[in-house]
């Protein structure tokens, strides 16, 4: 009897979800409906509508990271006189954005100006949302190019990977060995700037640099840490390390700001001013780069805005302008480039708080 | 029987007062057919999930492994998919995956007589550590769109999501078996008195292990609904699920400790957190505060009956 219960409710289930078709493979499967459709033209000269109401929708609130790109967001949205409504779930799992993103449909909001913590989980959501006439703009982290109009880029790799070289050559003074402190082997991100790193490097103003080695510090503090060591025990003659990422480039400065090394191996890489505060003022590193969240935050908000405003569609080629941030053009796959990072000096890194 | 009448009657109230207040301070649009379709949407997998738990705690055992159930079977129709097969049979094999899982913890229980707490808590990790080593931290989304509009199109000419359509369809199955079923009774036995269970001849072990096989099917189950609701396969997918369901069956009136509580409790539990939740976030309430008032729902759902049950016997005793 209780056997036969349970087949019997296990089953109907079974019949229920499959009761829809028979045979679907992913090769048989086709592609789902492609391609963001902008029949409509932009019109350059449309006025920024007042009064909008964009959502901002984080991957998670109380993030440092997140809670600068929204400062940058109500900046936007106080030059534009929009209602930026900041919201957003406690945790970064790949579905807990969906509930906010039928909020805000559900809401008639103008705009929602999100980062994706899935491209593809939040995707369904998004294309409803855009049925129901909200415009949406991604930054930082993308969604699916079909379920979203404009997609805002931090940086190029060009420019992410060419900023460094030159951080670096020009903080050992244009010529010695140097070394690259990456993450994980097969990080899409950072073996895409080496390369780039690495063809900067053959241009002639850069011929007294001579890259030695990639260490891969996995992304790990500790790993990172023994891997300085490591660098600069290997070469003696080492003058300058580039960490592109944000664990490395400090693990290395902290190595760096308490052995013997300290002013005579430069270093620079892509970090935060939080993590790289003390390192700065100490002298261990004289400058480093990374693009700034909040300057982010006020582009997405104003391309949100253009499009709710009906100046741009999303289009290649169309130009808008983002308030003190000047013009911009949107590139192929509906992508605008926020343009280089910005570098942290003693100068000015107490103006940065992230 | 009267106390749990009442605590039925409470949320029935708590929903009707949330539902009015929020019609109200929404401007109507609270109950709205599209924000009644968001909200059936996001308490269709904890619908779902509660359904099943409900017997097993009425039973007097729990199962904390549900969650990673769904993320396991998440990460198995990922993979399956990539391998090629088709989901009419990827289907079938996850809901029987689901089985398993929940057939492990059954014979752990009944027949090493552990206690289902602690099984359930290893199994917790071991489910959702399986998942990882299935898919990885990647995710697989390129299901077809006749499978995953299901989760973004409501039935045709209504504003109900399919996967209610589901709970309910498995709500009334569940219903009749612990309400009207000689099935549902031997549950209740156990629960309120395992010993006296066994002398009345209800096979208690058996009815145990095949709770524990119907709690891991209907994850499952969850599973591939969340799977294609979100169009997105992944391990971490309903990470920390188990605890939203919990508090959901024990908002229902269940008692935690075995022998109590309906299925329509459980249900207006779910509809109460998940209401409440939807209206709270339509106002643009914090998160922070989301959660301190599903916390602090759940601690009077907890109090509640115990609480009227001091009062009772205290009336008892008065002359």
């Amino acid at each position: 009897m209780n056997t036969r219960l349970a087949l019997t409710l296990v089953m109907s289930g079974v019949l229920a979800l499959t009761a829809c078709g028979g045979g679907t493979t992913k090769d048989s499967a086709g592609d789902q409906t492609g391609g963001a459709t902008n029949a409509a033209k932009g019109d350059p000269n449309a006025a920024l509508k007042e009064g909008l109401k964009i959502t901002f929708l984080p991957k998670q609130v109380n993030n440092p990271y997140f809670t600068v790109a929204q400062k940058g967001a109500e900046q936007a949205g106080t030059a534009i006189k929009a209602e930026v409504k900041p919201t957003g779930p406690s945790d970064a799992a790949a579905s807990s954005q969906v509930t906010y993103i039928n909020t805000a449909a559900q809401q008639k909001q103008d705009a929602l100006v999100i980062s994706a913590n899935d491209a593809n989980a939040v995707a369904p959501a998004l294309k409803s949302a855009r049925q129901q006439g909200l415009k949406v703009v991604t930054f930082d982290s993308d969604a699916a190019p079909d379920a979203r109009d404009v997609f805002i880029n931090q940086a190029t790799s060009n420019e992410i990977a060419a900023g460094q070289v030159k951080l670096i050559s020009e903080a050992v003074g244009g010529s010695g060995e140097i070394a690259i402190l990456s993450a994980t082997p097969n990080a899409t991100n950072q073996n895409a700037w080496i390369e780039v790193m690495k063809t900067e490097l053959a241009k002639p103003e850069y011929s007294g640099l001579k890259l030695v080695e990639t260490a891969y510090g996995n992304d790990d503090d500790q790993t990172s840490f023994q891997k300085t060591q490591g660098l600069l025990q290997a070469h003696p003659n080492l003058k300058g390390i580039i960490s592109p990422t944000t664990v490395g480039v400090a693990a290395a400065a902290r190595y760096l700001s308490s052995s013997e090394y300290k002013g005579k191996v430069q270093l620079t890489g892509l970090g935060t001013p939080n993590q790289m505060r003390k390192f700065v003022q100490d002298d261990t590193v004289k400058s480093f780069a990374l693009w700034d969240p909040s300057k982010l935050g006020y582009l997405a908000t104003y391309t949100a805005a253009a499009l709710a405003s009906g100046q741009i569609t999303g289009a290649e080629g169309e130009k808008y302008k983002a308030g003190e941030l000047g013009d911009y053009t949107i590139g192929a796959k509906g992508e605008v480039v926020l343009g280089p990072p910005t570098v942290f000096t003693k100068d000015n890194i107490d103006k940065f708080d992230f | 029987m009267r106390n749990l009448l009442r605590w039925e009657t409470a949320l029935v109230f708590l929903l009707v007062v949330v539902a009015l207040t929020g019609q109200v301070s929404t401007d109507g649009s609270f109950l709205s057919g599209g924000n009644l379709f968001y909200l059936g949407l996001d308490i269709g997998e904890i619908a779902l999930i509660a359904l099943p738990l409900t017997l097993v705690i009425v039973a007097g055992e729990i199962d904390l492994s549900v969650a990673s159930v769904l993320g396991l079977s998440s990460a198995l129709i990922g993979w399956l998919w990539n391998a090629g097969w088709s989901l009419e049979t990827i289907i079938p094999t996850v809901i029987v995956a689901g089985a398993v899982c929940g057939a492990v913890n059954g014979l752990l229980v009944t027949r090493l007589g552990l206690p289902s707490l602690a099984v359930t808590i290893g199994t917790l990790a071991l489910y959702r550590g399986l998942a990882l080593v299935v898919l990885g931290d990647t995710a697989v989304a390129d299901f077809p769109a006749s499978y995953t509009s299901f989760g973004t199109t409501p039935v045709p000419g209504t504003d109900i999501p399919y996967p209610i359509v589901l709970a309910a369809v498995l709500a009334v199955l569940f219903g009749v078996a612990l309400h009207a079923s000689s099935f549902g009774r031997s549950v209740y036995a156990i629960g309120a008195n395992e010993e006296g269970a066994r002398f009345s001849g209800i096979r208690v072990k058996r009815v145990k292990l095949s709770l524990f096989v119907l709690a891991g099917a209907v994850a499952a189950i969850a599973g591939i609904v969340y799977t294609f609701r979100f169009s997105s396969a992944r391990a971490d997918n309903g990470l920390g699920l188990e605890l939203a369901v919990v508090a959901a069956v024990l908002l229902g009136g269940v008692s935690i400790f075995g022998g109590k509580g309906t299925l329509f409790g459980v249900l207006a539990g779910v509809l109460l957190l998940g209401g409440l939740r939807n209206l709270l976030i339509l106002q643009d309430t914090s998160t922070e505060v989301l959660t301190i008032v599903t916390g602090l729902l759940l601690l009077v759902s907890v109090l509640a009956p115990s609480v009227t049950r001091r009062v009772a016997s205290l009336r008892k005793a008065a002359p």
